[in-house]
């Protein structure tokens, strides 16, 4: 079989000509649709971006649009707070995850660890979402009220990006030259040091890669953020208190939004994009091209 | 649920909406199709947009415009002729005795507590002094103690803007814990503690009472939130949602205003938790 195909250079050349069309014709479409989304958000956001002076949309004296009042400084201080939190702990319990996976755990165990990771990042963020509200809220609550709070989110958020993290991380662990490892075993090195110095700098774009895709999940999450965070639209004074991030603020305003507040969310949208933006570029940057290549 | 019936009504204002109704549009509008505009309040359009597509099932040549803006431009354009139909959820004030309404359903909000809280009532001075902080625990009010867990609307909703102007609060005076989008989720929270307060509208919340959710509907000057109270205007917080017209209509918006009145939608009048008219 394999030598009939080779047998006909014409015809594998075709093949390879359609299929380079077609997968140019997909990418461009993938990115002409994001281009498109931008688009429209920016669209959007015009009418509060010359409407409302840039500055007011960081010191307003609160945030009532209704009442052309259009501070984001709080949702945004809640977005970054909420998500840092969230992408430390999923990054802590991610990456331990993946080095038990990867290096500690016996090969059923590992397994069957792993498929537990997936199905967790299978679950709907609406049922974390509910889970956290009837289960985590009450609990936080018993220790100060009203439970509503970035504990809570931060929480929930970092329980979400756990798969998220620690899935990929396994993954670029795993792609780590077995002989590295395997040198590295030769020369006596006690295991937690063939980890810390052997597999996680070569592995190190794919653990980036990993963090990127937390922080992003994080910075974008809203239902379950939405429904354990509390929204009120304040700078958090303390880990207990409510807090509304940038995405929940959208999700809960926008179906009944009209005007300059409907505008104004597009521009908190149109921030959103922007950090992530500049969260990938970072990332880019740091880092550029596995070591082991 | 609201949330995803609320978005179809919004054709025509984003730029990626309008292309893909333009597109769609090519093939009726080359027939020349005749088209019915509303304007006006958000708590009716998601509920005129669901009727609107119904009508049109029945009226191939028909097109139903909603658009959003407020009650106030639903008066506005219905008065300067810019849409055929006004959205108006409130009744005609005596100014605006030149345009002429048809009701369309009741929309009544009641304040609901977890099913344990031994709370029955409470007068109108203590729900404010809770909704604007001044009462921070229930062991100020009566039986029961610990901190109150206020839960407001995000802006917008038009619960809110029921509550606030029932009670002559400003916005920015509301003291909440939590902030929740649609009644649903609103009832959640209060399903999930013990110690919170909040304000649904009526009929979701006797639905899902009905279904065993443990929420109490809080009666409001001695009338008890139930739908009839709410249809017989007996309740304190009911509003009516209308249709205002400039003349007396004719043709096929007489029949559309009839559509919208009459039994054959009753279901997407409670599917959005408002009372139907009449039944």
């Amino acid at each position: 079989m394999f030598q009939s195909v080779i047998d006909s250079p014409r015809r594998h050349g075709v093949i390879d000509v359609r299929l380079r069309r077609t997968l140019w014709g997909v990418a461009g479409l993938a990115s002409s649709i994001i281009a498109v989304v931008v688009a429209v958000v920016a669209t959007e956001a015009l009418p509060a971006l010359r409407g409302v002076e840039l500055p007011r949309f960081l010191n307003d004296p609160s945030w009532h649009p209704t009442n052309q009042r259009y501070n984001l400084a709080p949702m945004i201080a809640g977005t970054f707070l909420v998500a840092g939190g969230a992408v430390a702990l999923g990054t802590l319990f991610g990456f331990l995850s993946a080095i038990f996976c990867c290096f500690y755990a016996p090969p059923r165990l590992a397994g069957l660890y792993r498929g537990v990771m997936e199905l967790l990042a299978g679950i709907p963020s609406v049922i974390l979402g509910l889970w956290g509200l009837t289960t985590l809220v009450p609990i936080v609550a018993a220790i100060k009220a009203p439970g509503f709070s970035v504990l809570s989110a931060t929480l929930v958020l970092g329980l979400m990006i756990v798969p998220t993290i620690g899935l990929v991380a396994i993954a670029s662990l795993q792609s780590v030259p077995r002989s590295l490892i395997l040198g590295a075993e030769a020369l006596g090195l006690p295991k937690w040091l063939t980890v810390v110095r052997i597999a996680f700098p070569a592995a190190r774009s794919g653990l980036i890669a990993s963090v990127v895709l937390g922080i992003g999940r994080a910075l974008g999450e809203t239902m379950a953020v939405m429904m354990v965070g509390g929204n009120i639209v304040q700078v958090p004074e303390s880990l207990f208190a409510p807090v509304r991030t940038l995405a929940a603020n959208i999700a809960l305003e926008i179906p009944y939004a009209e005007g300059l507040h409907r505008s104004s969310l597009f521009v908190s949208g149109l921030f959103l994009t922007l950090v992530i933006l500049v969260v990938l570029c970072i990332a880019e940057w740091l880092g550029p091209e596995p070591i082991h290549d | 649920m609201i949330r995803a019936i609320s978005f179809p009504f919004r054709k025509g204002r984003s730029f990626l909406a309008l292309s893909v109704m333009a597109l769609l549009s090519v093939a009726a509008s080359a027939h020349a199709a005749e088209t019915i505009v509303l304007t006006g309040s958000s708590t009716v359009a998601p509920l005129m947009a669901e009727i609107g597509k119904r009508f049109e099932e029945t009226h191939p040549n028909l097109r139903i415009d909603v658009q959003t803006g407020g009650s106030s431009r639903g008066v506005r354009d219905a008065r300067a002729g810019l849409a055929d139909i006004g959205m108006v959820s409130r009744p005609l004030t005596d100014s605006e005795r030149d345009l002429t309404a048809f009701t369309l359903a009741y929309d009544g909000v009641a304040f609901i507590l977890h099913k344990s809280n031994p709370v029955k009532t409470l007068t109108r001075q203590q729900i404010i002094d809770i909704f604007t902080g001044k009462v921070r625990d229930w062991s100020e009010i009566g039986p029961g103690r610990g901190t109150i867990v206020v839960e407001n609307k995000a802006e917008g909703r038009s619960t809110l803007e029921l509550f606030l102007t029932h009670f002559d609060i400003k916005s920015s005076d509301v003291k909440a814990a939590v902030v929740v989008g649609d009644n649903q989720e609103a009832i959640k929270v209060i399903a999930g503690n013990p110690l919170a307060i909040g304000y649904v509208s009526i009929g979701s919340a006797v639905t899902e009472a009905g279904l065993g959710v443990p929420i109490k509907p809080l009666p409001m000057d001695g009338v008890e939130a139930t739908i009839d109270a709410v249809k017989q205007k007996r309740f304190p917080l009911v509003r009516e949602l209308n249709l205002v017209v400039r003349k007396q209509p004719e043709g096929v918006v007489k029949e559309f205003i009839a559509y919208a009145q009459s039994d054959q939608v009753t279901d997407l009048v409670k599917d959005l938790y408002y009372v139907p008219v009449g039944h």
